[in-house]
């Protein structure tokens, strides 16, 4: 009974703060319900009994990726406001579209039915502890897909860099011919960050 | 207690191609930081290990690794030399068009080499993990690469755009999935197949959100009516060489992973998926070749074209037959250089001051460069549809499989707007033909330029007079599936 109740709690705490953080004017006010939502989050983690997933949640999310972004928002003057054409001419139209699949989906909700269980079972969590099941498995049977993880979390990196960087102001010129390569090129210095 | 895995050669030979791709990409990264000066090696040495890629790609033995989460088949092998050779028609051209509107980052290779890892995992994702984790990493790459030109206004926006787009169908993709996952208990997609006849789910509605979820994402991802709202603008912002390769190697992954999932996952809910996308197709091919017809910018009617093109590679999915599959395949094949050709003759018209993307650029193109003229010409009949062309086979294949799947209707819409699309894109023709030359550039074609357009030009002309090999290629390559 407390669990429902808890997980209600938090179901509608993450729903009205999504709603919040897009909704709000002030960069600053949309983070902090962000941050609300993840904490929301990390409790749901909880009634499912995965604790190393909540403790992870607040660590990472809330804890580094959230105050990177408060960072950003203090560094970027954010005095004049962006404004980009909308994709869908209304926005009445828009609110139709995510009612109407709001609908669609909570009409579905009722047929769902649970699939098979996997083969970790609660008390086998409980025997070998949480995380080093998660461990175990992340580096056995989900090794593939963890790396492929890896690699992105490297791609992005290599694109955020990319993209920061001044752009190197180098005068068009045809190929550099030859000597100019070897007594080095001024203007081939580039500004990284 | 913990059993630990040994990784040995067996378990890492069926990723091999993959890794020496990572490879290179890292390589070329460590080339540009430690060797700048020799930045004129990146694109070949770019080509090289994509080439070694691919020929370690066609000579891969069928596998299945990491327990099923791999899969190296047929399928995936057509799949994966599609996209490498996209990624290498596209370096080839990169070379030219980069020092003319003057983007020199080294980092530009070694994205696009990361891409096409990502794009080779999805080819051989049996794993609903694997399948969107390498989404994400063919995407990644392409959101950086498209805003790369920070010196234009229009890249920038083109870049925020499709970041933003890009996410929001990741979300409906996975939202799709979660429903498929929870439905199931399993992320391994033959395993979904098995569980849904099992369990008679073919009617469950909760099924058919997943399904409608899941092909709303795949839309967006390959630029399918409604879903297409944000490809002319990022299109048209993005560099032109981008935008070829957007418009065919991430197109073609897209397409590998929607037919993996509904040909491999979802075969008992073919009779919900295949007259949505018949509509979806209808559609598609509606705005994608009606709204091109008044475009007076040449990239952003090719954007549009990359649109309707799109309309036309769904009629073999629809089908829901292994002959439609493969014509499905063999159209993205000839797809890729066509398309690749026009984009490469749009960038050759480009000059470091003037983009040169308007109709009127290419008004009297005959008589300045007869030789670009020609070739463009050859590219806008194949891409029209025209015999002997590859265009004509790769059409009347999927206009087959569709029709013989029963979906007429459908059939004879896509004829007419294939007939509609005659009329844009012969009207290039007749401005290069048929016009006053309004400005004196003239072309100049760098080696990288010439071998890209000339393997264009031999892949569409080559298909169009001996499909033979190609259709036994792509039907050898379903046989096990």
């Amino acid at each position: 009974m407390f669990t429902q109740i808890f997980f209600g709690y938090c179901a509608l705490m993450i729903i009205s703060s999504g709603i919040l953080a897009i909704s709000l004017r002030n960069p600053v006010h949309c983070v902090l319900m962000v941050l609300v939502l993840f904490f929301h989050m990390a409790g749901l983690y909880l009634t499912l009994n995965a604790e190393f997933l909540a403790a992870v949640q607040i660590i990472v999310y809330a804890g580094a990726i959230l105050v990177l972004y408060l960072f950003v928002l203090f560094l970027v003057s954010l005095r004049e406001e962006l404004n980009l054409d909308a994709f869908v001419p209304s926005a009445w139209l828009g609110r139709i579209i995510a009612v109407g699949l709001a609908g669609g989906l909570l009409f579905v909700i009722p047929s769902f039915i649970l699939g098979e269980k996997g083969v970790w079972s609660m008390s086998a969590i409980k025997e070998l502890t949480h995380t080093k099941a998660l461990g175990q498995e992340m580096y056995s049977t989900y090794l593939l897909p963890f790396e492929i993880a890896g690699l992105i979390l490297l791609i992005a990196l290599i694109g955020g860099l990319v993209l920061a960087r001044r752009e190197a102001n180098i005068p068009l010129e045809p190929e550099a011919p030859e000597e100019s390569q070897t007594c080095g090129h001024p203007n081939r210095k580039e500004v990284s960050l | 207690m913990i059993p630990t895995v040994a990784i040995n050669w067996a378990v890492v030979e069926p990723i091999l191609p993959e890794l020496l791709l990572i490879g290179i990409g890292v390589l070329l990264i460590g080339l540009d930081i430690f060797v700048p000066r020799q930045r004129q090696v990146l694109p070949w040495l770019t080509v090289v290990g994509c080439l070694t890629t691919l020929a370690m790609v066609v000579g891969s033995r069928p596998s299945v690794a990491f327990g099923g989460m791999f899969l190296v088949d047929g399928y995936a092998i057509v799949f994966k030399s599609t996209c490498l050779a996209g990624v290498i028609l596209t370096t080839l051209m990169s070379e030219h068009f980069c020092r003319i509107i003057g983007l020199r980052q080294g980092e530009y290779y070694s994205l696009m080499v990361f891409s096409a890892v990502g794009m080779l995992m999805m080819a051989s994702a049996g794993d609903l993990m694997v399948l969107y984790l390498g989404l994400e990493l063919m995407a990644l790459p392409i959101y950086a690469l498209v805003g790369l030109h920070k010196t234009e206004q229009r890249t920038s926006e083109a870049a925020i755009k499709y970041f933003l787009m890009g996410s929001f169908a990741s979300a409906l993709l996975l939202f799709g999935m979660s429903l498929l996952y929870g439905l199931t208990g399993t992320t391994d997609i033959a395993r979904i197949a098995e569980l849904i006849a099992t369990l008679h789910l073919g009617n469950n509605p909760a099924l058919m959100a997943a399904l409608a979820l899941l092909i709303a994402g795949f839309c967006f991802k390959v630029a399918v009516a409604p879903f297409h709202l944000w490809t002319p603008d990022v299109y048209e912002g993005a560099p032109t060489v981008i935008t070829a390769f957007m418009s065919v190697s991430p197109k073609v992954a897209g397409f590998a992973i929607f037919g993996r999932l509904l040909f491999l996952g979802l075969p008992e809910l073919h009779e919900h998926w295949g007259p949505v996308l018949a509509v979806l197709a209808l559609l598609t091919m509606a705005v994608g070749n009606i709204t091109a017809l008044c475009q007076r910018s040449l990239k952003r009617m090719l954007a549009y074209s990359a649109i309707a093109h799109a309309g036309y590679a769904l009629l073999g999915l629809l089908a829901g037959t292994a002959e439609g599959l493969a014509a499905t395949m063999t159209y993205l094949i000839i797809y890729l250089f066509m398309n690749m050709g026009a984009f490469g003759i749009l960038m050759l018209l480009a000059t470091p001051d003037q983009p040169h993307e308007s109709l009127d650029d290419c008004k009297g193109l005959a008589s300045r460069h007869p030789l670009a003229a020609a070739m463009m010409l050859v590219f806008l009949f194949s891409l029209t549809g025209i015999p002997p062309t590859g265009g004509f086979i790769g059409k009347f294949y999927l206009l087959k499989a569709a029709f013989s799947a029963g979906y007429t209707l459908t059939v004879i819409g896509a004829v007419l707007f294939s007939a509609i699309s005659a009329y844009f894109y012969l009207r290039v023709v007749r401005y290069m033909y048929m016009s006053e030359s309004q400005q004196t550039i003239s072309c100049s074609f760098s080696p990288g330029m010439t071998a890209a357009l000339g393997l264009c030009l031999l892949g569409v002309l080559g298909f169009g007079f001996f499909p033979g090999p190609l259709l036994d290629w792509t039907t050898a390559a379903l046989a096990g599936m």
